[in-house]
């Protein structure tokens, strides 16, 4: 019984390294010189440099501190809108009870299954008519209009598990709705919060396609869209330098999965949310 | 109940503005867009179902998205959701240190999307690249896997199967569901582990399996951000990575043919809309709820 269960250990164990490898492969080659990364499997660098790491960040016309300021007020910001605007939908939703209430509950669940692309090009047009193309605007403001039917969904699953008497024993000491949401179903719903603010961080921190389209200027890049112009000039044997920024680019995600890993996976198996 | 109708639509405001602008308006002038010309410079010009017709009839790189596209769903979901089902059911046995477990095979999930891993792959598959390496290890001279129309699409699936850490969770959350007694009743009637699998794990798991093959399913006709980095930004070699979302980006914002984006865009619509209707009509043969029972 006792070998078995190492048996079992070691298995999983290999099938771990398997899954990692390629991601390891990728760090230790972020500090391997560009002459060994493919004539080195090993997972220890056999040759140690740090050279790719500088390199890297200034390998651009603009260094990587300016993509990261950019990726940052991205981030930040389109935390900070989807967490308010999608509570406000939520605790509609959840708590309060008005005419369409199933009508409009209806659509924004639809709103779960539509591709994006429809919505895509006249979305386009209409942030280039009102001038926020190379912008971060068409990035930030859907944020703030509750367009992520999945926080919504997902809020809305926490806030009717709390208990509804909070809400009548305050309704009748004359509390408004407006003071029960902020004193009594905000300070509740911290961890509900906190998982829509991590996946809300990953989506937007990861997003490619937005700033594809939306920002022109190298100034305004992200950094996604700074470590793609490493693909384009790529022939040129950038290996180490792009590996490099690859890893510093995973780094904030990995720190958050580390640290908030309960939430994260217990988010995923709740609602579905996609990692 | 009482009814508190200005205070909710208060709170539904900005959803209802959002709803409005970046949702249903779209909706409506993108069906519109489909119908003409239109550059952004100048005015849309009506063409009627001209985008439509010339996308079925004449467009061969649409019929070549279109397959590349329905051949890495029809590999990629199945394999994907197969290997999350299995090692699902293999850390589900009581394993001591699951959560590190989970964690680790649910990282290249988290990772999946980003810029960075498609980077990573474009290396790996590299013809100097890792795999090619390993290969040779074993006397194998590797193919130059990316430049490659018959390998390419290949080095795509395998990165979807990599990354099988999302379905997994949900399954795994599925399986907790499954009451213990059943497989104890079931084993002292002497049913085998494999009979208890067909007999209560995967009838008791359908509806968890129904869940992740619409979100499986919808997200790879989805799938953009990789293929992207790994096709160096327009589906080469020969097009074999020319996914549809590939497709309608180069039509849409290389071209600047915005009607016919759009026109690619509500095909794209209607095919999920007809994958997640066989989904769900079909669900009720094989997907039994408990509260129906």
């Amino acid at each position: 019984m006792k070998q078995n269960r190492l048996l079992k250990h070691l298995y999983l164990a290999i099938a771990s390294l398997v899954m990692l490898y390629p991601l390891l492969w990728m760090l230790s080659s972020s500090f391997k010189p560009e002459s060994i990364i493919f004539n080195d499997l090993s997972l220890w660098p056999s040759q140690f440099t740090f050279e790719n790491y500088p390199n890297g960040w200034q390998a651009l016309r603009i260094d990587f501190s300016i993509f990261y300021k950019n990726s940052a007020i991205v981030a930040v910001f389109s935390v900070i809108g989807n967490l308010i605007s999608c509570a406000f939908t939520a605790y509609a939703f959840a708590r309060l009870e008005f005419n369409f209430k199933r009508f409009w509950f209806a659509l924004m669940m639809m709103t779960l299954m539509l591709p994006y692309h429809v919505v895509l090009i006249p979305q386009y047009i209409l942030f280039l008519k009102l001038g926020w193309v190379n912008t971060y605007y068409p990035l930030i403001v859907p944020k703030f209009l509750a367009q992520e039917a999945f926080f919504i969904f997902l809020m809305v699953q926490f806030f009717k598990q709390l208990p509804r008497e909070l809400d009548e024993s305050a309704m009748m000491d004359g509390c408004s709705v407006f003071r029960i949401f902020f004193k009594i179903i905000v300070p509740l719903s911290i961890p509900a919060f906190g998982t829509a603010a991590i996946f809300s961080f990953y989506w937007t921190w990861e997003d490619f396609f937005g700033p594809l389209i939306y920002l022109n200027d190298i100034e305004k890049y992200t950094v996604p869209l700074a470590l793609r112009a490493f693909v384009s000039a790529e022939d040129l044997s950038f290996y180490g330098e792009s590996f490099a920024m690859s890893i510093l680019s995973l780094i904030p995600v990995f720190i958050f999965f580390i640290i908030f890993q309960r939430f994260i996976i217990h988010g995923i198996a709740m609602s579905g949310i996609k990692g | 109940m009482k009814k508190e109708n200005f205070a909710a639509y208060i709170f539904l405001l900005p959803w209802l503005v959002g709803f409005f602008l970046l949702t249903i308006q779209p909706i409506v002038s993108s069906f519109y867009l489909s119908l003409t010309e239109y550059d952004t410079v100048s005015d849309p010009y009506f063409i009627g179902f001209e985008n439509y017709e010339y996308m079925f009839v004449d467009d061969y790189r649409f019929w070549e998205a279109l397959k590349v596209t329905f051949f890495f769903v029809a590999v990629g979901v199945p394999f994907k959701l197969g290997f999350a089902l299995a090692i699902a059911l293999w850390l589900n046995q009581g394993v001591q240190g699951l959560s590190l477990y989970r964690a680790v095979f649910y990282l290249p999930s988290l990772l999946g999307s980003s810029v960075a891993v498609g980077i990573l792959w474009r290396q790996v598959f590299h013809t100097d690249g890792l795999v090619n390496y390993l290969l040779a290890f074993l006397g194998i001279s590797g193919p130059s896997w990316l430049s490659d129309p018959d390998t390419s699409i290949y080095t795509v699936i395998l990165l979807t199967i990599w990354q099988f850490g999302s379905p997994m969770l949900i399954f795994l959350a599925g399986l907790r569901q499954i009451p213990h007694d059943l497989y104890e009743a079931s084993s002292i009637d002497g049913a085998s582990k494999f009979r208890q699998f067909w007999k209560i794990t995967l009838p008791l798991l359908a509806p968890v399996i129904f869940f992740n093959l619409v979100l499986q399913t919808i997200d790879a006709f989805k799938t953009f951000n990789n293929v992207f980095i790994i096709s160096g930004g327009n589906g080469s070699p020969v097009d074999s990575l020319l996914f549809y979302t590939l497709y309608l980006y180069q039509q849409g914002f290389e071209f600047f043919r915005m009607g016919y984006a759009s026109a690619l865009a509500w095909v794209l619509l209607i095919i999920i809309s007809i994958f997640t209707a066989i989904y769900f009509y079909t669900s009720k043969y094989w997907v039994y709820y408990e509260s129906e029972k």
